[in-house]
């Protein structure tokens, strides 16, 4: 196995699209009062928990289907880097939903989805749990697009510097052409 | 076989300043996106900061409105709603409410005659799941007819310039009819007795899926009677609260929930501006106010009465209102459930 399967690509470029939407529309969104916050929060509550579900889609094809393996040249801290920010995108695709989710429901909000859907609440109204979940939200947010930026940084210094197929892995087709390229021996 | 094209050798070094520069310009995006290159923008957070008074907000609670005092209830629908929006609240029934009778201004401890605009909060809760929530006051129309001009507003009148306020009616002359209810209007004894006003433009959708845009009221079943504000001042600091648990103790205060429906080609943009009196009215339902809990260990202290919390068959216009004042009660709630410790519970209610 030299890329991940063709669903697991699907799903990791879907939700790459659909995470950075969030990430931009959380912080804008807290940062608007014109007409747009109200479509823009339904968007984010909507989307977020499209995104819980195809996470946890994704987690269970991840643990059937598995992941080629890394370069063998890749140095050890390398390898490590690449494994622990991979679990932490993982926890963070998932923790930020369920986070945002209960955080509206401690603050006796309803959670309506995108053509009218009600959610029920995922934990009981307390001021206390509020402010944790909120600043959790915050926090981990602004984290999750740390981990984000630096993966992308990795995945271009795989594709451009190392040029050792770990993009193409992910890329697919769109890397096929580089891939051949990359191939050629070198003179 | 000609060899394929053989790709021109890139320098690592260029490689790593195209990384660098791809990151770089990501992490500026997502800054222009959270307004942090742009001070000067209105933020929900810059607007509930301007309610502040030059002491400080008082802490744990709400920003503005923040005096005030829950009631639980019902909302009695009459059925008449149904023809109008599909929301459970319309279908003839009982249902429960937390509601909350509330001053406008951001001092939970000013003085009750010191206060002219007076509000009331109610969430209605349904079978369904559904809720609807609202926070209406007792002037008949609003003083400004955007959220920016509000957050002007609330600079002038902070302002030490003698000259801001003058210079403020005459770039916003639409505060000429809110100024004429304040300095004009009766005031009354009671939260019993005034009539609470929705102002802000909504749309209903009926069964049949046609939309119509409204606005809402309480119109109070107690006369309301004048009582001039030298008297009023005379009753005490909290004479309204004392009034309005002493009168339910002896039974309930009602209002009657009126819809008015626009007619096609009435603005639903500006809250500043009635709609003629000859528009179509709907009486829905009755709400009543049946027991008083004092707000520190109140069902209403921690709610947020959003009046974007609507149920399906309800739905915001194009009024502007809605929407800024969504995104202003959330940080206000934000900050507030924060500082919970700032505004303790008493023993009772501790253990929540
Ligand atoms: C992958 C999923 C999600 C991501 C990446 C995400 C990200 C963010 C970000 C970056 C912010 C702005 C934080 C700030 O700068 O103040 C935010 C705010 C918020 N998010 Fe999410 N979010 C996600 C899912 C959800 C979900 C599912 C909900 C609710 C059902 C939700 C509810 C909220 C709320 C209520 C706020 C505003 C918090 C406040 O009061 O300031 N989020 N989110
Ligand atoms: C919000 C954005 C993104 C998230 C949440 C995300 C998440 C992930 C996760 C969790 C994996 C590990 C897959 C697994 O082991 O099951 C992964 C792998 C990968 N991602 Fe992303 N990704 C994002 C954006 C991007 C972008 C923008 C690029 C490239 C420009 C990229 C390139 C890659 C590559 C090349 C791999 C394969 C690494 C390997 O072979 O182990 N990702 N991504
Ligand atoms: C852009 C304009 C407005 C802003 C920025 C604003 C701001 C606020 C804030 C910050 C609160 C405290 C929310 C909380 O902590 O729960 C509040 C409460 C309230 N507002 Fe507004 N408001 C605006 C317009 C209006 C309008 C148009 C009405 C009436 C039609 C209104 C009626 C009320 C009432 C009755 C409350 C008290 C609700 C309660 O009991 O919790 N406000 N407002």
């Amino acid at each position: 196995m030299t890329r991940f399967t063709s669903l697991q690509r699907a799903l990791h470029w879907i939700m790459a699209a659909c995470i950075l939407t969030m990430l931009f529309v959380g912080v804008h969104m807290v940062s608007t009062v014109s007409p747009n916050y109200l479509a823009l929060f339904t968007l984010h509550r909507t989307l977020g928990i499209a995104i819980l579900a195809l996470a946890l889609i994704r987690l269970a094809v991840r643990l059937r289907s598995g992941a080629p393996p890394l370069p063998r040249d890749l140095p050890a801290p390398m390898k490590l880097a690449a494994q622990g920010s991979h679990v932490a995108l993982y926890a963070l695709m998932i923790g930020l939903p369920l986070i945002g989710w209960a955080m509206l429901s401690a603050g006796g909000y309803p959670v309506v989805l995108w053509g009218g859907i009600w959610l029920p609440p995922i934990a009981p109204q307390s001021d206390g749990l509020h402010t944790a979940l909120w600043a959790a939200h915050v926090g981990l947010g602004l984290l999750l697009y740390a981990v984000v930026l630096l993966h992308l940084a990795a995945a271009l210094f795989h594709a451009l510097v190392r040029r050792d197929g770990v993009f193409q892995a992910m890329a697919g087709d769109l890397g096929r052409e580089r891939a051949a390229q990359a191939r050629q021996p070198a003179e | 076989m000609p060899a394929p094209p053989r790709r021109a050798p890139r320098s690592a070094l260029g490689s790593l300043v195209l990384i660098a520069a791809v990151v770089a310009f990501a992490a500026a995006a997502f800054a222009y996106a959270g307004g942090w290159l742009s001070p000067q923008r209105l933020t929900p957070d810059r607007l509930v900061d301007a309610f502040a008074p030059p002491g400080g907000p008082a802490l744990g609670h709400r920003r503005n409105h923040a005096k005030g005092i829950c009631f639980t209830g019902v909302f009695e629908a009459n059925g008449a709603g149904a023809a109008l929006s599909t929301a459970q609240a319309f279908a003839k029934g009982v249902y429960p409410v937390v509601g909350r009778f509330n001053l406008g201004t951001p001092n939970p401890d000013a003085a009750d005659a010191t206060v002219r605009v007076r509000g009331l909060g109610v969430e209605i809760a349904t079978p369904d799941g559904q809720q609807w929530r609202m926070a209406l006051i007792d002037p008949p129309v609003f003083a400004v007819s955007t959220p920016g001009a509000f957050f002007e507003l609330l600079h002038a009148s902070a302002s030490k310039d003698p000259e801001a306020m003058k210079t403020f009616a005459a770039a916003h002359p639409e505060i000429a009819a809110f100024g004429a209810w304040a300095n004009g209007a009766p005031w009354t004894g009671s939260y019993a007795e005034e009539r609470y006003n929705g102002l802000n433009a909504f749309v209903f959708t009926d069964a049949a899926g046609a939309r119509r845009a409204v606005r809402w009221s309480l119109v109070p079943e107690a006369r309301p009677a004048p009582v001039p504000l030298e008297e009023l001042a005379k009753r005490g600091p909290n004479f309204l609260e004392e009034e309005i648990a002493q009168r339910l103790r002896s039974g309930p205060a009602r209002w009657t929930m009126v819809v008015t429906v626009a007619d096609p080609g009435d603005s639903t943009a500006d809250p500043s501006k009635a709609w003629p009196d000859d528009r179509r009215k709907v009486e829905v339902g009755t709400l009543t106010a049946q027991a008083i809990v004092a707000e520190a260990d109140g069902p209403c202290r921690d709610i947020n009465y959003d009046p974007t919390v609507l149920p399906n068959g309800m739905a915001t216009s194009d009024d502007p209102f809605p929407a800024a004042r969504s995104s202003a009660y959330r940080v206000s709630f934000d900050r507030r459930a924060a500082e919970a410790k700032d505004y303790p519970r008493t023993a009772t209610g501790a253990s929540r």
